[in-house]
């Protein structure tokens, strides 16, 4: 295989980052190597949603996204600090309705939430189901992930 | 202890799990994220024939690539460890193919690279002469096929009832169980009324979303190995054996699993990372993909046939259990999955004439192993299926049918040992009540048909079995809790933190507790069967009682009032400064006494059982035979709940987990390949698959030999889903699926078969 680096400059997590990274070399990898673990590979084919990552504000399976596309891009990833303790609204809710159990797929439900609650404040039930439908849980915490978005959008409609 | 270091009662309040900060921003640890300086990454090729001898394994064109480090095939690990077979039950496993394969994608070579997709490609160029052997894959075939999977058995030695199969030859079966009660055969011959039926279940994947990960770090002295690991300690154990080492120079080192659910239990790439490390001498990581998931372990797939003598009031007089487990090529602990689950196999009623065979096979599939619930979920598929087509027949409601044959509390169960604190009864009446089962149901119209059913299953924990737990107390009376229980999503750094602060009157959430590593916690059996809350939990309230008492004596020695010093105080006097430890130490293993080899029979086969009930109603598309469960109604019995928050979602999320393995769930074979290896074509349930309405109920309860009378639920959720919604199904439209998965495929030919109007093959 071709080992041809090529050198890419993007925004993680609000900071700028200039990485060396190979043809093959995808987003997971790349950002396993910078020390964030958040992203996890897992089916390898993009359906389950444990490598979420945010590419220019739109979830992208990490795992299916070479690193050279994230050429000038802005990622974020569930290593994003918020506020003061460090976790948003959406973190908090999961929390506090014990929205997951193992945790390697949690990180995608947060990063997919976040993204729902941006775009639609005060989603239905079957919204929240839609929106989340590409992620999976094996350990099925699904009826307390709807419960925590639930919560998520009244603690951000308090805020505001 | 001091009334302000008194927080209020720990066990029985829900505080968040301990790790949720860290798994909601993606810095809980996990072994996939363990990169080790000089580690190698390790890709296997493995075989493409179920069975077959093999002739010649080539791996000159994987040596040739650039930045391959190694080729390692049976050979190799055979000149470091000189008996490389590994397993809980039997020690049939090699670490890599030796001589022969016996299931396709059996791991044949490991390449071993810098770069984990040059090991990939050179893994791929790795091919095999092979000389075919004719194969089995069924297991009722397999009991009397001329394909023999292993030409001699060789139990581990560690369970006293395959002793008798040691050196035995031409066969495949890896243990035989058989319970008789009474006498089954005459009571036939008298009966009123005889129904026999035959069940079949698939093989399912476990699937967790962290595949099975390992790294092996050889040092100086010891090896280390950090493992995606249900089972630490015996991980150590098992290395050390195959190795000839002692115990302590093997360390076993467990952070979070991404999921486990019984899969993750014993030796998975353990021995192959320790092996590769020791011949290469750098750090190796074994990572596996989702595909290679379904060529590690499955559920096994199970045939089933139960026949029952009825009387004219509806009361089962006897009951004739025949149980084909189909094993895979290694047994694994197939073999006490089909002793302990036989011990249940009539199911949760009183019955005084039984007879049961259990069988665990050996065939030329993937091997198959726990997956939550121990073989339960198969033996409650078959006997709830039946208890409502024995209800239907003799035209009794299928509630009325249960109460009248319930075992009741203090009744002797099938092996003789008297149930005791099963709330068999609360759970089948609470579950009754939540159906609302004597109101009309709403039974649809048109294409649409709307149903309802119910099922109870019973489960005996594993036993006996052993946990161990320390409690350190620091100088200013903070506390460490050392358990070798791995927390994989249950909740259980949570709810032994909640037992421990129980017992030394402080809040949960000021206990720390340290993840499994064996050169620092102490011996715990396994995470599995639902038994850690109870054995460890029992052992975590030891220790903290020990620890608790030595506070206390050592204050009565100072001449301070025990119980009112603050024990910062204590340490004070004691050590002149904030210095020193206090550390107590519980261990617990059940009483348990094993069943006679002929009969079954054992007035102790448990320390405590765990029941399950389930409730749906369901609509079923009669132009489709597509079935959607509109709700979905959990019950179980988990003794006093320490975290009744965790409680639900291990219920609920069995129960889900289950609904899968009910609905669409299915490994596919075509002669002995795995056709459907991908989450691409093996589907999981996800959020369009969810019923809309969900409920959980832990009934209240006490377990007399728990925790402050709690016991598990891990896996309560998962027994009785199946024959609920086939139930619901029959209730629904009138027919009678009697094998998983039940596909809109497989309703619909029902449906038109009892048109008389049958589907072709």
């Amino acid at each position: 295989m071709s080992t041809a680096q090529r050198i890419i400059r993007f925004t993680l997590n609000g900071e700028a980052i200039a990485a060396s990274v190979a043809p093959h070399e995808n987003v997971v990898e790349l950002l396993q190597r910078l020390g964030l673990h958040g992203a996890r590979e897992s089916c390898g084919q993009g359906l389950c949603g444990c490598c979420t990552v945010r590419v220019d504000g739109l979830a992208v399976s990490g795992c299916l996204y070479f690193a050279v596309q994230l050429d000038a891009t802005c990622v974020d990833t569930i290593e994003q600090p918020f506020g003061e303790d460090g976790l948003d609204e959406v973190q908090q809710a999961f929390a506090q309705c014990g929205a997951f159990q193992c945790g390697f797929c949690t990180p995608g439900f947060v990063l997919m939430s976040r993204e729902l609650l941006a775009a639609n404040p005060e989603p239905s039930e079957d919204e929240i189901r839609h929106y989340l439908s590409g992620n999976l849980c094996r350990c099925a915490a699904y009826p307390e992930i709807i419960r925590a978005v639930q919560l998520a959008a009244r603690m951000r409609r308090a805020r505001s | 202890m001091t009334s302000e270091r008194t927080p209020g009662p720990q066990v029985g309040r829900s505080p968040p799990r301990r790790e949720a900060r860290a798994k909601l921003s993606g810095r809980a640890p996990y072994v996939h994220d363990l990169v080790l300086p000089g580690m190698l990454h390790g890709k296997l090729a493995r075989s493409t024939r179920p069975h077959a001898r093999i002739r010649r394994i080539d791996t000159a064109a994987a040596r040739a690539i650039e930045g391959v480090h190694a080729v390692l095939t049976g050979d190799d690990i055979r000149q470091l460890i000189p008996q490389p077979y590994h397993g809980p039950a039997f020690h049939d496993q090699p670490i890599l193919a030796l001589d022969k394969v016996r299931y396709a994608g059996e791991p044949l070579a490991l390449v071993l690279a810098s770069d984990p997709h040059v090991a990939q490609t050179a893994a791929r160029l790795i091919e095999a002469e092979y000389e075919e052997l004719p194969a089995v894959y069924d297991e009722v075939e397999a009991m009397r096929s001329s394909a023999i999977v292993h030409d001699v058995l060789k139990p581990a030695g560690t369970f006293p009832d395959l002793k008798h199969l040691a050196g035995k030859r031409d066969t495949n079966v890896a243990l035989d169980f058989h319970l008789r009660r009474g006498n089954a055969a005459r009571a036939f011959e008298h009966a009123e009324h005889v129904f026999e039926h035959t069940f079949k279940t698939q093989q399912v994947l476990h699937l967790p979303l962290e595949p099975f990960v390992s790294v092996a770090d050889p040092g100086e002295r010891q090896l280390t190995l950090h493992t995606a690991s249900q089972s630490p300690s015996f991980v150590r154990i098992e290395i050390a054996r195959l190795l000839g080492w002692p115990e302590n120079r093997v360390r076993v080192q467990v952070p979070f699993l991404g999921g486990g659910f019984g899969a993750k239990v014993y030796v998975k790439l353990e021995a192959l990372v320790a092996a590769a490390a020791l011949i290469v001498r750098r750090p190796v990581k074994v990572a596996l993909t989702m595909e290679e998931q379904f060529y590690t372990l499955t559920k096994h797939a199970a045939t089933l046939r139960i026949k029952s003598a009825v009387d004219a009031e509806g009361r089962i007089s006897a009951r004739e259990c025949e149980v084909w487990w189909n094993g895979g090529a290694y047994a694994d602990i197939g073999p006490r999955i089909t002793q302990k689950s036989g011990f249940t196999a009539p199911g949760p009623y009183d019955i005084e004439h039984v007879s049961i065979d259990s069988y665990a096979l050996y065939t030329n599939l993937p091997p198959a192993g726990a997956l939550r619930g121990f073989g339960i979920p198969q033996l409650v598929w078959a006997y709830e299926s039946h208890a409502d087509m024995i209800a239907r027949a003799l035209s009794i409601d299928p509630l009325a049918f249960r109460r009248k044959n319930l075992l009741r509390e203090g009744r002797a169960q099938a092996t003789g040992t008297l149930m005791r604190d099963a709330a068999l009864d609360t759970v089948l009446e609470r579950l009754a009540q939540r159906m609302r089962w004597d109101e009309p149901f709403e039974r649809g119209s048109g294409s649409v048909r709307r149903g309802r059913g119910i099922g109870i299953g019973f489960k005996a924990s594993i036993s006996p079995t052993t946990s161990v737990a320390i409690v350190s107390v620091s100088a200013d009376g903070s506390c460490h809790l050392l358990c070798s229980t791995v927390d994989m999503g249950q909740g259980s750094d949570t709810a032994m933190a909640q037992i421990a602060a129980e017992v030394l009157g402080i809040a949960a959430e000021d206990i720390t507790v340290v993840h499994p590593d064996t050169d620092v916690t102490p011996f715990d059996m396994a995470t599995l069967g639902s038994r850690s809350t109870y054995h460890m939990g029992n052992a975590v309230k030891r220790a903290a009682e020990d620890a608790r008492d030595r506070l206390f004596a050592l204050a009565a020695e100072l001449g301070l009032a025990p119980e009112t010093t603050p024990i910062p105080e204590i340490f004070r006097r004691k050590y002149g400064m904030q210095a020193g430890n206090v550390v107590g130490q519980g261990s617990f293993v059940p009483s348990y006494i094993p069943t006679d080899h002929a009969s079954g029979q054992s007035s102790d086969v448990t320390p405590f059982w765990m029941v399950g009930a389930t409730g749906v109603e369901i609509e079923v598309d009669t132009e489709t035979g597509q079935v959607k469960v509109t709700r979905l109604v959990n019950l179980a019995d988990a003794g006093r709940t320490v975290n009744p928050a965790i409680v639900d979602t291990q219920l609920s999320g069995a129960a889900i987990m289950q609904l899968g393995f009910t609905l669409f769930e299915q490994i596919e074979f075509r002669s002995g390949q795995v056709a459907n290896a991908s989450l691409a074509d093996y589907k999981i349930p996800g959020m369009h698959d969810l019923p809309p309405l969900i409920e959980n109920e832990a009934v209240t309860a006490h377990e007399h030999g728990g925790p402050f009378g709690a016991k598990g639920v891990g896996e309560s959720g998962t027994f009785a889903v199946s024959p609920a919604i086939a139930n619901a199904i029959e209730d629904a439209v009138g027919v009678r699926v009697t094998a998983l998965p039940i596909t809109a495929e497989a309703v619909y030919r029902a449906l038109r078969a009892s048109r008389g109007e049958p589907l072709a093959q």
